[in-house]
């Protein structure tokens, strides 16, 4: 066993061995938005042509729930072992900075995934089943849950308490995720809105996902892989250079 | 002593904390299978120094290396080398005691390792909690813990940070016991502590850090050398003693006297003057001195 495995294996059994807070509950809590807005909305909204607002729904939900679960992982994580002092553990033995950015990463993904799964089981009771593009949905949740988790990397690194990440979440992560079009289709937003919205790149995560699943997108999917590859590529090199440096883990 | 490859050696590290010079130009060797202390007031440096050893924190200059790998060019063989003892007792709560062992284990890239771990769990009496979960073990079990988790590698250099504050009479001893038979069997031990008394009885050799800097560097015996100030303690059936003596005598509030004197003379001589003013002694305690005042010396010297 490498010490990457080790602490990929460590990073994993963390999150399963609290799967009811960190896999049930996310899995309850997009249910229930679920339950709610496809009430309300179902008889009065459809979205695109031959497409139910529930149907319309779901992948939006998925995605969002793939988005907080996999930053959430690394960056509660971090934050805990950081306040706990028990970095020390991993920052004693001779792991390098990749291996640590890619064990944290890769449970990050892992979990983000083991909660849209979830999500996306629960909903076929609501939606019925259709997938037209499956390389698109991989493409996209993969690249999705990557992004979360090395920004959760960067959080979890950069806060020192926990209300500090709280912050991080509650005014960056959530917004970006809640205003990205999981609930509506960015075209039914005044023109000044939709470029805001154009400038988000959690906008084309849930857009390009949702192609997967309805074959209908606002924007062309390629591009929204593009802008999610750069973003992914972009983040990462931030949190290799931030780990690679010691930024407030080696003083 | 052998003049090999230095177990630890350091050369002019310096680190500056904001305004606090934290280490100002340390250099130190330390051999093979030496049982080295460091001691110091709070704040002397020797965290920060442990820290540069295991890769914690960078030094702003100088160097560092453990078995002569430089801790940050060869990192992986310097932490290969070297098992730390942190000094706060941290744990992580997710995992029980062999989970924790496991785990650490394969940080360093050991697979199959159960043999050696439930060899350290037995020596440290964890058997009985290996299934247990590390937040309901008690403060001397977490401590044990961690010496566990420190020799999961079987580093050749172990690093004590204060392993013994707060720690029961019991439960020192038989840390104590356990890392002096890793001394034994041929592992480097550093240690810092604050029980002076505990690093006179265990290390052979000492060295001081005051404000960032080596004020002592020596072999325990000869640092014990460094002062011969004795100390009596007396007590008398009087209230006051000869005029003569009235101001190398001190008088403690519980109605003894003391006396602090480096030749055996002195003492010869008070015993005589009392005698001739009819004052009898009724009780007298000598202290030899130790490292505490070896230490207190030196500290107020520097």
């Amino acid at each position: 066993m490498s010490g990457l495995s080790a602490l990929f294996y460590k990073e994993m059994l963390r999150f399963w061995k609290v799967a009811v807070q960190t896999v049930v509950a996310p899995v309850v809590t997009a249910l229930l938005y679920l339950l709610i807005f496809s009430h309300v909305l179902e008889a009065h909204v459809e979205v695109y042509p031959g497409v139910s607002y529930t149907s319309f729904l779901v992948p939006g939900l998925v995605m969002m729930s793939m988005l907080q679960n996999a930053f959430s992982n690394s960056s509660s994580s971090l934050i805990q072992s950081k306040m706990q002092g028990n970095i020390v553990f991993v920052l004693l033995p001779p792991l390098s900075y990749l291996e640590f950015f890619l064990a944290y990463l890769g449970a990050a993904v892992i979990r983000g995934l083991a909660v849209g799964f979830g999500v996306w089981a629960v909903t076929l009771w609501f939606a019925p089943l259709q997938l037209p593009h499956l390389g698109w949905l991989l493409a996209y949740a993969l690249l999705a849950c990557a992004i979360m988790g090395a920004l959760g990397i960067v959080a979890g690194i950069w806060a020192e308490k926990y209300d500090q990440l709280a912050a991080f979440q509650n005014f960056l992560i959530l917004p970006l995720t809640f205003l990205s079009g999981v609930f509506y289709s960015i075209h039914s937003l005044p023109p000044f809105w939709q470029g805001i919205s154009h400038a988000n790149p959690v906008f084309y995560l849930i857009d390009g996902f949702r192609y997967a699943f309805v074959g209908h997108s606002d924007t062309d999917p390629w591009l929204g892989l593009l802008v999610a590859g750069a973003c992914f590529v972009a983040i990462s090199a931030l949190t290799l250079a931030l780990l690679r440096s010691g930024y407030k883990l080696r003083h | 002593m052998s003049q090999a490859r230095p177990a630890i050696h350091v050369d002019g590290l310096r680190k500056r904390f904001g305004a606090t010079q934290a280490l100002d130009g340390v250099s130190l060797d330390i051999q093979p299978g030496e049982f080295f202390g460091l001691l110091g007031p709070n704040g002397a440096g020797k965290t920060t120094l442990i820290s540069i050893l295991a890769g914690l924190t960078r030094a702003d200059a100088g160097h560092a290396a453990v078995m002569g790998h430089d801790v940050v060019r060869d990192y992986r063989q310097a932490r290969r080398a070297l098992g730390v003892v942190p000094q706060e007792l941290v744990y992580d709560p997710f995992f029980n005691v062999r989970e924790t062992l496991r785990i650490q284990s394969g940080y360093f890239g050991l697979r199959h390792n159960d043999g050696w771990i439930d060899e350290i769990m037995h020596h440290l009496d964890l058997t009985p909690h290996a299934d247990k979960g590390t937040q309901s073990l008690s403060g001397g079990m977490k401590r044990r813990l961690l010496v566990a988790q420190a020799l999961v590698h079987k580093p050749p250099v172990i690093v004590l940070d204060e392993p013994t504050a707060g720690v029961d009479v019991d439960l020192r001893r038989s840390l104590w016991k356990f890392i002096s038979g890793l001394n034994r069997e041929g592992h480097t031990i550093l240690l810092t502590t604050h029980y002076l008394e505990e690093a006179e009885a265990l290390c052979s050799r000492i060295a001081m850090l005051k404000s960032g800097r080596v004020v002592a560097c020596d072999t325990t015996r000869n640092l014990l050398q460094l002062t011969n100030e004795h100390c009596a303690q007396l007590r008398l059936d009087a209230d006051a003693v000869p005029a003569a003596w009235q101001a190398r005598l001190q008088h403690d509030a519980d109605g003894s006297w003391r006396i602090n004197f480096s030749e055996y003379t002195d003492l010869e001589t008070l015993l005589a003057d009392l005698r001739g003013a009819g004052i009898r002694v009724l009780e007298m305690q000598l202290h030899e001195p130790d490292l505490e005042d070896v230490f207190t010396d030196i500290m107020k010297r520097t």
